[in-house]
């Protein structure tokens, strides 16, 4: 157990240093224009000439500059503390003040998110449950299904969202929830239709032979056997199916006009020029996702421990 | 005597289509079993023992020739539940208990609850599984596991067990007891039981009916009527008849395989 902590915390203790230490060079030229824009010394003297010289350079010869590029509002890398402030200062504190559903609080903006995610991960396991089924019971529907599943994942969902969004408000569906959930669910339902197919078609010749001696209906067949040979499998494919519904949530937010959900704070710390925003907020994703993931896994566990599997 | 015949094969034949050609697994194989046998299948591998037994059951169909099992069909046989099947491998659900997985049958075939319970209770007594209901596959050792598929075979009423080298992946002392267990069980019961084996010593020990089968094409070399009385203490494997029998046994097998 110490073990195992041990070597986790080595390898994060090893990110946030690499972190910290590229914080110098990708900041340095912010921190020496907003030094030379306070009227410091700086060389070289002019941006231009700044731009012909390499990061490293401009370190070597500044190096009373490096420390600012640590405590930058703007910063092209913002360091963890400055991440972890401003996570903070948008959500815990927003709690402390009672602003917890603000418009300013990532909270509301997760909220707006994990709905969409929730939404898209029971559309798209459902589409792809009900299609592993199909596609075991009948080749034909194999056939001419899989090939569209398969090249449905070929088309980048950034090309896709934008034309899902157009189109549902054409067919005069109001509002973001229904596009955002169908961008959520197109990447979700993939991982696990591959997965449960898999997962109803393990169980072995002899085990399908025990049914056939017992001259089992194609039902009892499916219910009694194919289902809870499945279930390891889905589970698996849940946990890459609800992280994948996440990012098509944010993806679906990204499309000029969402305010809400972190999708849109990515975008909008983008075009404001906030960069500590953007990293917030993706933080706040990689959270959500990491506690999403968890509780599938938790879930996995206690089921399959009680069905007996040793998981 | 007047005997009934459980299980009657005439001239069956099965051929295999592969890619390196025809396979005959089956050549014209020509068997009745009597109600109330223990006939053994025995014989080196490829000699199409298995493929005979799952024609039995209907698992496999044969390309030629007919099988008849309790007068009927082997298909309609099979649609009437006429048989419980042992597999090589004890083949129990993971997810079930033992108790659910003797329940299976029961279940599909749709048997009363509480008659369910009293047969899952009773042919857990059978084969001396009685307090292991609850417990699942894997806290079993194999030859427990192996016990319960054949409770699993019993629990319902076919008065045939057609068992698919049940103790094959067993080590020598689990498989003399399963072995005895599996006489007194027979005797119990009064089931017709074929048994595919490839164990002599099992097949002397165990049979009223041994047949010795072998390959390319798969047939029937000798059919031997075992004259050991019906009961049989495990030390009777020392007596001067069963070596005899034994002996009869390894000839028909070396006669089969000098055949090519």
């Amino acid at each position: 157990m110490t073990k195992t902590a041990l070597s986790v915390l080595t390898v994060l203790a090893a990110i946030v240093v690499i972190w910290y230490l590229a914080v110098a060079p990708m900041n340095i030229r912010v921190a020496l224009d907003q030094a030379d824009r306070a009227g410091e010394t700086v060389t070289p003297e002019t941006p231009v000439e700044r731009r012909e010289v390499s990061s490293w350079t401009l370190m070597a010869k500044n190096s009373s500059h490096i420390a600012a590029g640590y405590d930058l509002d703007r910063p092209r890398l913002p360091t963890p503390t400055q991440v972890g402030k401003e996570l903070w200062k948008t959500t815990g504190a927003m709690v402390l003040k009672g602003r917890t559903w603000s418009k300013r609080s990532l909270i509301y903006h997760g909220w707006v998110t994990l709905q969409s995610t929730f939404w898209g991960f029971l559309l798209g396991t459902t589409i792809g449950i009900i299609g592993a089924i199909a596609i075991v019971q009948s080749r034909v529907i194999e056939m001419s299904v899989m090939p569209w599943a398969i090249i449905s994942q070929a088309v980048p969902i950034v090309a896709l969202a934008p034309m899902i969004i157009v189109l549902s408000s054409q067919v005069g569906i109001e509002g973001r929830g229904f596009p955002k959930a169908l961008i959520s669910s197109y990447l979700c339902f993939f991982p696990v239709l591959v997965g449960m197919v898999k997962g109803l078609r393990s169980p072995t010749g002899e085990q399908l032979d025990l049914l056939k001696t017992y001259s089992a209906s194609g039902v009892q067949r499916f219910l009694k056997l194919r289902l809870p040979a499945s279930l390891p499998y889905l589970f698996t494919s849940l946990k890459i199916g609800i992280a994948a519904a996440l990012v098509g949530a944010i993806v679906g937010e990204l499309p000029t006009g969402a305010i809400s959900g972190l999708g849109a704070r990515i975008l909008i710390g983008d075009q404001f020029g906030t960069p500590l925003a953007i990293w917030s907020a993706l933080f706040a994703a990689a959270i959500l996702a990491g506690v999403l993931v968890t509780l599938i896994d938790r879930t996995q566990h206690v089921l399959l421990r009680k069905m007996g599997m040793r998981s | 005597m007047t005997t009934e015949t459980a299980i009657k094969a005439e001239n069956l034949s099965l051929t295999f289509q592969t890619n390196d050609g025809p396979v005959h697994a089956l050549k014209d194989v020509s068997l009745d079993i009597n109600k109330g046998d223990f006939v053994s299948f025995i014989g080196p591998s490829g000699c199409g023992k298995t493929t005979f037994l799952r024609c039995m059951a209907d698992l496999e169909e044969p390309t030629g020739g007919s099988i008849t099992v309790n007068g009927v069909s082997a298909r309609e046989a099979r649609k009437s539940r006429a048989y419980g099947y042992v597999f090589q491998h004890a083949g129990l659900y993971p997810w079930r208990t033992i108790g659910k997985n003797v329940r299976l049958p029961l279940e599909i075939m749709g048997y009363p609850k509480e008659d369910q319970d009293e047969r899952i209770k009773r042919v857990l007594e059978l084969v001396d599984l009685a307090g292991f209901e609850k417990k699942f596959p894997w806290q079993l050792s194999g030859g427990m596991q192996q016990r319960a598929s054949i409770a699993r075979a019993l629990a319902f009423d076919a008065d045939i067990l057609l068992m698919d080298e049940p103790f094959g992946a067993l080590d020598e002392i689990v498989r003399d007891h399963l072995n005895e267990q599996l006489l007194q069980l027979w005797a119990k019961t009064e089931k017709t039981i074929a048994f595919v084996t490839h164990s002599i010593p099992e097949a002397v020990y165990l049979s009223t009916k041994i047949v010795v089968m072998s390959p390319r094409p798969g047939r029937i070399s000798d059919v031997i009527e075992n004259p050991l009385p019906k009961d049989r203490p495990l030390d009777i494997r020392d007596t001067q008849e069963f070596l005899d029998v034994a002996h009869r046994v390894r000839e028909g097998l070396r006669a089969g395989h000098s055949y090519d």
